[in-house]
């Protein structure tokens, strides 16, 4: 899959915009089991990687990655800053720039990692990761309807965190209180997710003969 | 040895809250225990305004407070932590020795880590002071 400065737009600026857009939801779910500011925090962080837009799609993908990434670390101001912050990072630091499914199933692997490390959280926790384990474990898989699965998976996850309780974050505080609430953090990360792969898919991305044409070269 | 000298060679605490009220609150009352003699400095507010916390004013209160014995940075919440977690790889291997985060509550905290240097302990001292006030 090679990446060009359109692509590069239309990926950080679709999911900064859905962010932004998604703002008052992923607050209101942070009044009912954190501190309420997720998404003022998330609407900050991306404005400020939407006004850098055409900067950023100008570099090559991993330093894009990078820059957004360390927009959001230093603009979010609150706990999903260093998170998403490392997300990026790290998903920069190990992203080709010409990515195969298996190279981008590779950097999305240790840019996981990275979060669980930043976080010293792992699935089950009530938090983004109970997203983002899923997803890679659909991008690992590949196969024929892989966007639809990255999509239906994605949002199951989200949903999957409302029984949940949640053990590390703000929302740890609340204890059996903050059973059937979703999780912030796993909205915004299936919010993003989803952006991603209906950016991919209309651009064609990612394709079947895509990875053919990645494997014959 | 000049007052000035001492002070120098105290370690440093930096305390970050979401609330900039609380984090000047907590600054004074450290003073009012050790005055001058530790070098400090307090950040709090996400960047714009706003509760929360700001990784490029943590940066900026660990160089305030930077003393070659260390610094102790006192965190209230989640975020707090993790940003001044992110601030701290953000500095030069040779300062990111030498600061520590405390798993204290910032106020207490701040006051026992601040009256421990002034006595001239080591970072890890100050640490253990400060930490000994944790929640169980």
């Amino acid at each position: 899959m090679s990446i060009d400065t359109h692509l590069k737009r239309r990926l950080i600026g679709e999911v900064a915009r859905c962010m932004v857009t998604h703002a008052e939801e992923l607050t209101a779910l942070d009044q009912a089991i954190g501190d309420g500011d997720h998404g003022l925090n998330m609407k900050r962080g991306f404005e400020a990687v939407l006004a850098d837009l055409d900067k950023t799609a100008a570099l090559p993908m991993p330093e894009a990655l990078k820059a957004v990434g360390m927009t959001l670390v230093m603009k979010v101001g609150g706990a999903s800053g260093p998170l998403y912050g490392t997300l990026f990072m790290a998903l920069g630091k190990a992203l080709p720039e010409s990515p195969t499914r298996a190279g981008v199933a590779q950097a999305f692997s240790a840019a996981v990692d990275a979060v669980k490390a930043r976080g010293k959280s792992d699935v089950q926790m009530k938090t983004m990761l109970d997203v983002l384990v899923p997803v890679l474990a659909a991008v690992n898989e590949g196969g024929e309807d892989l966007y639809a699965r990255l999509r239906g998976s994605a949002q199951s996850a989200a949903a999957a965190t409302i029984p949940m309780q949640a053990v590390r974050g703000r929302a740890s505080f609340l204890g059996a209180r903050s059973v059937g609430h979703m999780d912030p953090g796993a909205r915004s990360s299936s919010l993003m997710v989803t952006t991603v792969v209906d950016v991919l898919e209309s651009e064609g991305r990612m394709t079947k003969q895509d990875e053919n044409r990645a494997a014959s070269r | 040895m000049t007052a000035k000298h001492k002070i120098a060679n105290n370690v440093g605490i930096v305390i970050v809250s979401h609330s900039p009220d609380v984090a000047r609150g907590a600054a004074d009352m450290v003073r009012q225990m050790v005055g001058d003699e530790v070098p400090l400095a307090w950040c709090g507010g996400a960047p714009g305004g706003g509760l929360g916390t700001n990784v490029e004013a943590i940066l900026a209160a660990i160089d305030q407070a930077w003393s070659e014995a260390g610094v102790a940075i006192l965190v209230d919440l989640g975020g707090a932590e993790t940003n001044s977690e992110m601030a701290v790889e953000m500095l030069s291997e040779e300062r990111r020795s030498r600061v520590v985060i405390c798993d204290a509550p910032v106020v207490e905290g701040a006051v026992m880590a601040g009256t421990e240097a002034s006595a001239g302990s080591t970072l890890d001292q100050v640490r253990r002071t400060a930490e000994e006030l944790r929640a169980r």
